[in-house]
C-alpha cells in the first residue's frame, strides 16, 4: 500500500539517531576549520550517550537493513554532520564493492576492514572505462603487479584496505577492467598527500601511488581473470554498485538540506516571520514564500530517493531511479542550501553558523558517484532507448 | 512503513484509465479546446463509469467503495495525460461531492449526494477563486454575514468549472471568526451567472463567474451546519488533484517530446543526440517523477486523515512551477512546431500556466 508514514519502531530509532547526530553537530564547525585534525572515531559524549540511551528498539527481521530505513538513518546522520560520524565503521563504499562483487571467501577474509574505493585518476574521471592504472599477472609468484595513480579517494587515509579498478587489457576498454583489494602497507602503495577541499572537510579525501606494488593473485574482487572484448563483462556488474550507493549519496545531501532549512526557519520565526502553508503571494512575504518553495523542492527530491531505495529493497530495477534521485539531490540540495544563504542573507555567510558550511559540504552530491551531467545521460538514454554510442 | 507499492486495484485503475485516455481523451483535446466545449457524449461517458458515484456510500445510491483520494491521483494522472481540461471535466461533479461527503451533515448528504449517483451527468460547482490579487482560497473577500438562523452572501467568485450548468455552488466565504462553506442553490436570489469566461487555457471547460448579491443561505446550508466544516481540507483535496492533473499533463509533454525528438533531423543527426536536448528530456522526466511522488504523499495524507496542509501546498508549489516549466521546454525542444496549433504541446502549455494558478496562486 503507498503509504508514506513512519512506525513507531522506525520514528524512536530516528529519534535516537538523531541525538547522536546532534552531539555530531557539535563537533562540526571544529573539524571544518582544522582540516588536518581527523576527528575521532568516538567523540567524548558518545560514550555518556550510549551508556544512558534506553534500549535500542528490536526491529523486525525482516526490517532492519530495509534500504528505506538506511536512507532516513542516513539523512538524519547527514542532518548532524556529514563527516563527524559517530561510528566510523566499516561502511566505506569499498565495502559496497566488495558486498556486490567479492567471493564469499574475499568477504569473510576482508568484511571487517574499512575499504575505500579507488576509481578516478588524474587523467580520468565520469568515464571509468578510460582507467589507466594498470594490473599485471606474474605467473612466477602468483601475484598481480599494480602500477598508477588514483585520486580523490574518500576515507583515503582511514581505510584500511582499497578496492582499485585496474585494467588488465587496455585494448579491450571496460571489459578488461577489474578490480583489485590492496592493502595498507603492502610494499609500493604509497598514500603521499590528503586532499584539501570546499568542504567534508572532516573526510579524508586521499591520493595513492602504486609502483610495482604486488598483491596475491587471490586480491582480484570476484575471481574472474578472463578480459571481455565483446561485452563490458564485469564491468557492468561493479556499475551495479551505483544503484544502491547513489540513493544513499543523494540521502547525504538531503540530510544536509534539512539542516538547512530547519535552521532557515527557526531564524525566520525568532525574527517573527511564521510560515503559513495556506498563504499566498498577497499576504505572505517574500522570504516565506522563497522558504516554502525551497521546502517544496528538497521533500519532493527526498521522495525520489526514498523511491528509488523503496525499489532496491523489493529487488525491482533501479537503475534509472537511482540516477533520478541522484540527479535531483544533486541540483536541489545545491539549490536548497544556496537559498537559506539568500533568505538569511549575512547570517547564512557567517561561520558563526553552520549553513555556510552546509552550502559548501553538498556542492559534493552532485559530483561524486557520477556527476549531475553523467546521471542525465544514463536518464536520457533510458527514455530515448539510447545506447551509450547513440548518446555520448 | 513508507511504501510506493500500488496495490492490484490501483494498478488496474492505472491500466484501464491509461486505456481510455488514449482512445476517448487525446483525440478530443484539441476540438474541445478550438470549439470551447466539451461534448455531452463524452461527460456522460465519464458518468457512466461511475467516476462520482462510486465511492459514494450505498445508503445515498453510490457505489458504496471507500474514498480513495491515492487512488484518485493515479486515475487523475492518466486521465489528465489524455488531456488536462477533459480530465478536469470529468471529476468536476466529483469535487462538490466529496466536500458534502467528507464534511456534509447528515441532512446534507441525504440531500445532496444522490443528486450524483443518477443515470445522467449531473453538475454542481465549488467556487473558490476571485478576481482579486489579494484574494486567497482561505482568506476570501466574498464574506457570510450572519442575519438571524442563516447568512447573507455577498461577493464575486471566478473559474467555476461548469457553472453554467451547475445545479447547486459551494461558496467559500469569510466569516467574522474564519471562513465557511455555503451551498447556494443557482436559483436563488441575488444570484448572477456570467457568460462562459474566455480563458488562456484549459478552453474546453466551460468556466463561469458568480455574482453573490445579498444572497441569503438557511443555516442548514452552511457546510457541516452549525459547527461549520474544514474548509482548509477542501483545498488540500483540490489542490492535490490538481497536482495529479499537472502531473499528467507533464509527462504528456515529456512522453510527444520522445518520439519527436528522435524523429526530428538536424545536422545530420536526431535532435535527441544532442545533450542540449537529451539532457533536458532528463530532467523532464526527473521532475515528473519527483511530483508523482509529491502528489501521492498528499493524497496519502488525506487518505489517513492525517493533516495535508503542508503537504498539499508543497504539491501546489512545486507540481504548479514544474509543469509549467516542463510544458515551456516541451515548446522549446519542438521550436517552432511547438508554437504551431497543430502540435499538442502550446495547448498543454496554456493548460500548465492555467492550473498552476487555481486554488491560489503561489510563487514559482
Amino acid at each position: 500500500m503507498i503509504d508514506f508514514t513512519l512506525t513507531e519502531t522506525d520514528k524512536a530509532h530516528l529519534d535516537r539517531t538523531r541525538q547522536a547526530a546532534l552531539i555530531c553537530r557539535k563537533y562540526a564547525r571544529e573539524y571544518d576549520e582544522n582540516e588536518k585534525e581527523m576527528p575521532p572515531a568516538e567523540l567524548p559524549e558518545a560514550a555518556d550517550f550510549f551508556a544512558n540511551a534506553p534500549a535500542l528498539p528490536t526491529p523486525g527481521s525482516e526490517d532492519s537493513s530495509h534500504p528505506v530505513r538506511m536512507a532516513l538513518d542516513m539523512m538524519i546522520t547527514n542532518w548532524g554532520d556529514y563527516s563527524i560520524r559517530l561510528k566510523r565503521d566499516n561502511s566505506a563504499l569499498g565495502n559496497a564493492a566488495l558486498a556486490a562483487a567479492g567471493t564469499t571467501e574475499q568477504k569473510e577474509k576482508w568484511g571487517d576492514l574499512t575499504l575505500s574505493m579507488a576509481i578516478t585518476e588524474p587523467g580520468c574521471g565520469s568515464d571509468p572505462s578510460r582507467v589507466a592504472t594498470t594490473a599485471v599477472l606474474d605467473e612466477e609468484t602468483n601475484e598481480w603487479v599494480i602500477n598508477g595513480e588514483k585520486i580523490f579517494v574518500t576515507t583515503g587515509i582511514r581505510a584500511d584496505a582499497v578496492v582499485l579498478w585496474a585494467t588488465l587489457d587496455k585494448s579491450a576498454g571496460r571489459g578488461g577492467i577489474k578490480s583489485f583489494l590492496v592493502e595498507k602497507g603492502t610494499p609500493g602503495f604509497e598514500v603521499p598527500h590528503k586532499e584539501k577541499k570546499l568542504g567534508i572537510r572532516a573526510d579524508d579525501t586521499a591520493a595513492y601511488v602504486f609502483r610495482d606494488c604486488r598483491i596475491p593473485r587471490g586480491n582480484l574482487l570476484g575471481g574472474d581473470e578472463t578480459v571481455q572484448t565483446k561485452n563490458s563483462g564485469g564491468f557492468r556488474g561493479v556499475m551495479k554498485t551505483f544503484n544502491m550507493t547513489r540513493p544513499m549519496t543523494a540521502a547525504f545531501g538531503h540530510g544536509i538540506a534539512e539542516a538547512a532549512l530547519d535552521f532557515t526557519r527557526e531564524q525566520l520565526e525568532s525574527a517573527g516571520i511564521g510560515i503559513d502553508y495556506m498563504a499566498g503571494l498577497a499576504s505572505q512575504t517574500a522570504a516565506a514564500e522563497k522558504f516554502i518553495r525551497l521546502e517544496s523542492l528538497h521533500e519532493a527530491s527526498k521522495l525520489t530517493t526514498l523511491n528509488a531505495c523503496w525499489m532496491a529493497g523489493e529487488g525491482l530495477p533501479n537503475n534509472m531511479e537511482s540516477s533520478v534521485c541522484k540527479a535531483h539531490a544533486g541540483s536541489s540540495v545545491r539549490a536548497i542550501t544556496q537559498g537559506c544563504i539568500e533568505i538569511l542573507g549575512s547570517l547564512g555567510i557567517s561561520r558563526d553558523h553552520l549553513l555556510e558550511k552546509w552550502a559548501r559540504d553538498c556542492r559534493i552530491i552532485d559530483i561524486y558517484e557520477g556527476t549531475g551531467e553523467i546521471q542525465r545521460l544514463i536518464i536520457a538514454r533510458g527514455l530515448l532507448d539510447y545506447t551509450r554510442e547513440d548518446l555520448k | 512503513m513508507i511504501s510506493f507499492g500500488m496495490s492490484e486495484d490501483q494498478q488496474l485503475v492505472r491500466d484501464s484509465m491509461r486505456e481510455f485516455a488514449a482512445e476517448a481523451i487525446r483525440p478530443l483535446g484539441r476540438e474541445c479546446d478550438e470549439n470551447g466545449t466539451i461534448p455531452e457524449d463524452f461527460l456522460q461517458s465519464v458518468w457512466d463509469l461511475g467516476l462520482t458515484s462510486t465511492q459514494i456510500p450505498s445508503e445515498y445510491g453510490g457505489g458504496g467503495e471507500e474514498r480513495a483520494p491515492v487512488t484518485n491521483v493515479i486515475l487523475l494522472e492518466e486521465l489528465a495525460h489524455g488531456d488536462a481540461a477533459l480530465a478536469l471535466a470529468a471529476v468536476a461533479p466529483s469535487q462538490f461531492a466529496n466536500a458534502i461527503l467528507d464534511h456534509g451533515t447528515e441532512e446534507q448528504k441525504k440531500k445532496y449526494l444522490p443528486l450524483f449517483c443518477g443515470d445522467r451527468f449531473h453538475m454542481a460547482s465549488l467556487a473558490i477563486l476571485e478576481p482579486s490579487p489579494v484574494s486567497e482560497p482561505l482568506r476570501p473577500r466574498a464574506v457570510a454575514e450572519p442575519k438571524g438562523e442563516g447568512f447573507v452572501l455577498s461577493g464575486t467568485k471566478s473559474f467555476v468549472v461548469f457553472g453554467d450548468r451547475a445545479s447547486h455552488f459551494l461558496v467559500i466565504a469569510r466569516l467574522e471568526d474564519g471562513v465557511g462553506a455555503f451551498i447556494v442553490d443557482r436559483e436563488a436570489t441575488g444570484v448572477t451567472i456570467s457568460e462562459p469566461e474566455l480563458n488562456m487555457g484549459m478552453k474546453g471547460l466551460t468556466t463561469v463567474s458568480l455574482e453573490l448579491e445579498r444572497v441569503e443561505v438557511a443555516a442548514a446550508d452552511r457546510l457541516g451546519g452549525d459547527s461549520g466544516a474544514d474548509v482548509a481540507q477542501i483545498v488540500n483535496n483540490s489542490r492535490v488533484a490538481l497536482g495529479a492533473i499537472m502531473l499528467g499533463l507533464s509527462r504528456a509533454v515529456l512522453e510527444f517530446c520522445i518520439p519527436y525528438s528522435k524523429d526530428r533531423v538536424a545536422f545530420d543527426e536526431p535532435i535527441a543526440k544532442k545533450q542540449s536536448i537529451a539532457f533536458r528530456l532528463a530532467e523532464m522526466h526527473m521532475e515528473c517523477d519527483a511530483m508523482r511522488h509529491l502528489v501521492w504523499q498528499g493524497a496519502s495524507y488525506l487518505e489517513q486523515s492525517l493533516d495535508a496542509t503542508q503537504k498539499a501546498r508543497m504539491v501546489k508549489t512545486f507540481v504548479s512551477e514544474k509543469s509549467l516549466w516542463i510544458a515551456d521546454n516541451g515548446i522549446q525542444v519542438l521550436g517552432g512546431h511547438g508554437f504551431i496549433r497543430e502540435h499538442p504541446v502550446e495547448m498543454w502549455f496554456r493548460h500548465a500556466r492555467t492550473l498552476g494558478v487555481l486554488e491560489g496562486a503561489v510563487g514559482v
